[in-house]
Parts: structure tokens; C-alpha cells; sequence
């Protein structure tokens, strides 16, 4: 799977594909994605749930030949993202003919433990 | 157009000046103008944050990141001091692509205080302000504070 410049940019990478859910991206602490002093930066977590909700819908539409534009995307910031690599994973909650409903998480430690959650919504344009 | 009536205790330009590392100065982000309660910061188009090679259109997160943090100095600033808060929730709604090649503003307002929640909301545009590109809302949680 092609990540687009800001997933390198973030150096983003597909940890897992596990079959029939979207694939588990990682992303590594870097200095370059801080916000305050040893915390991950919002924006940094909120760029890579984002890229994780992209990736799992294209990997829900498969061949299909359609573009996705999001709609708008509301983050729940639950933890400080600590000096550690996270991983995000998105959810295709629902996949219409013109609107997906995505959720993606991203955690440290463990899943169970999320450090942050959104919700995504996208308008698919299908050619 | 600094605004002289802003309250002394957090000036967002030498706030920016300082800052030596972390993902707002690696998307180049900078600092514009303030006032009492609101912060105004420029996101450069570099071909690095594109999220649409298709049609070069920057990535929504270098815009998240720029409101996170105009809307976070607009909390400092309506708080009178530079205080740990950390981002509860921020919702963005993309009105339209930004146009390749042109630089991004984002302007953030914090519109209420209260002990222990700062309340947010913020546009961003890419020339004209009456042609915005996306809107956000958002909270912080005021980190000094007892709840």
C-alpha cells in the first residue's frame, strides 16, 4: 500500500494487514512529531489516525476505482502520547454509496488502552 | 498587529522565537498576529504534507496541528499565562480542499474559560477569510487546575 508524502513525512508503517480489517500503522517517536516537552504533538496523533481511517477504507472499497474526501474528523485525545512508537488502526463502521462512517484508534502500550479515538466521516466520489 | 490590549503574560511571538524543535516547526509553521483572546499562525504549502498526490492538495493533519496549536495559544492568551493544558477533544470540518501551492492561515479563539475546561473554535483560510477551508471546536483541559 502507497502512503502519500505526510504519512513518510510522519514516517509512517503498515505493521499489519490482518485480513478483513484495515491494516496497523506505526509510527515511530521522533523530535519532529513533539508537541510540548515529551509528549506527542495532538496534531502528529490526529495525522496518523487520519492516514489509519484512509487506508482501512481504501482497503474496505478493494479495486474499486472511487475517491474519498473527508467530510470532517472529531478526535478524543485520552492519554499523552508518551516517548514510545504508537500504532492506529481504522474501523469502516459503515461503507455507503456516497458516505463512510470511519472510526480509527491509536495506542501505545496496548490497545485496550487507547491514547487517542476518532470519527471520521468521508464522501466517496466512485468513477 | 500585535494587539496591545492582550495581557501581558504569554506573548505568542517570543513564545515562537523560542521554540527549538517539535512538529509545529517541522511543518514550518509560524506565528502571524494575537489579540486578547485569539492567535493567528501560517502554515507554508510544502509538497512534503501532501495527503492527494492525485491532486496536490495538502494533508488534513499539518491543518489539524496548525489549529491545535493557534487554538491552544488563544487559550494561554484569553488565560493571561503559559500553563499546562493538554487537548481533550478538536473536531475539524474540511468546508473545501486548500488550493495547492498557497499558504494556509489559521486563526484560533478561545470564546470561554471556565476552572477547569478552555473552550475553542477556529478558521482556517487560504487568502480570504470569507472563503474559509475548514472550521474546527474544540476543548482544553486545564492541567493546574482542580476539576
Amino acid at each position: 500500500m502507497k502512503l502519500p508524502p505526510y504519512a513518510d513525512l510522519l514516517n509512517l508503517s503498515v505493521a499489519a494487514e490482518p485480513a478483513g480489517e484495515g491494516p496497523i500503522l506505526a509510527m515511530p517517536f521522533d523530535a519532529d512529531i513533539v508537541g510540548r516537552p515529551g509528549f506527542l504533538h495532538g496534531g502528529a496523533i490526529g495525522g496518523l489516525l487520519e492516514m489509519a481511517a484512509i487506508v482501512a477504507l481504501h482497503a474496505a472499497l478493494g479495486d474499486e476505482d472511487a475517491r474519498v474526501k473527508p467530510v470532517n474528523v472529531t478526535i478524543d485525545f485520552m492519554r499523552g502520547g508518551r516517548d514510545k512508537p504508537t500504532r492506529a488502526q481504522g474501523i469502516v463502521r459503515r461503507l455507503g454509496t456516497r458516505v463512510a462512517n470511519v472510526d480509527a484508534i491509536a495506542w501505545q502500550d496496548a490497545r485496550e488502552k487507547p491514547i487517542a479515538g476518532a470519527r471520521m466521516n468521508y464522501l466517496i466520489a466512485r468513477n | 498587529m500585535t494587539d496591545s490590549a492582550s495581557r501581558p503574560g504569554f506573548d505568542p511571538a517570543r513564545f515562537f522565537a523560542a521554540r527549538q524543535d517539535g512538529h509545529g516547526r517541522r511543518l514550518g509553521i509560524r506565528y502571524r498576529a494575537h489579540g486578547p483572546d485569539w492567535a493567528e499562525l501560517a502554515l507554508p504549502y510544502d509538497p512534503d504534507q501532501i495527503g492527494d498526490p492525485g491532486r496536490g492538495v495538502v494533508a488534513s493533519g499539518p491543518i489539524l496541528t496548525m489549529m491545535d496549536m493557534a487554538t491552544s495559544i488563544a487559550a494561554w492568551l484569553k488565560r493571561g499565562q503559559f500553563a499546562p493544558q493538554a487537548t481533550l477533544d478538536l473536531r475539524i470540518d474540511y468546508l473545501r480542499p486548500a488550493t495547492p501551492r498557497r499558504t494556509v492561515i489559521g486563526r484560533g479563539e478561545c470564546y470561554r474559560v471556565t476552572r477547569s475546561i478552555a473552550f475553542v473554535r477556529g478558521q482556517a483560510h487560504d487568502g480570504d477569510p470569507d472563503d474559509p477551508l475548514a472550521h474546527v471546536a474544540g476543548t482544553f483541559m486545564l492541567l493546574d487546575m482542580p476539576a
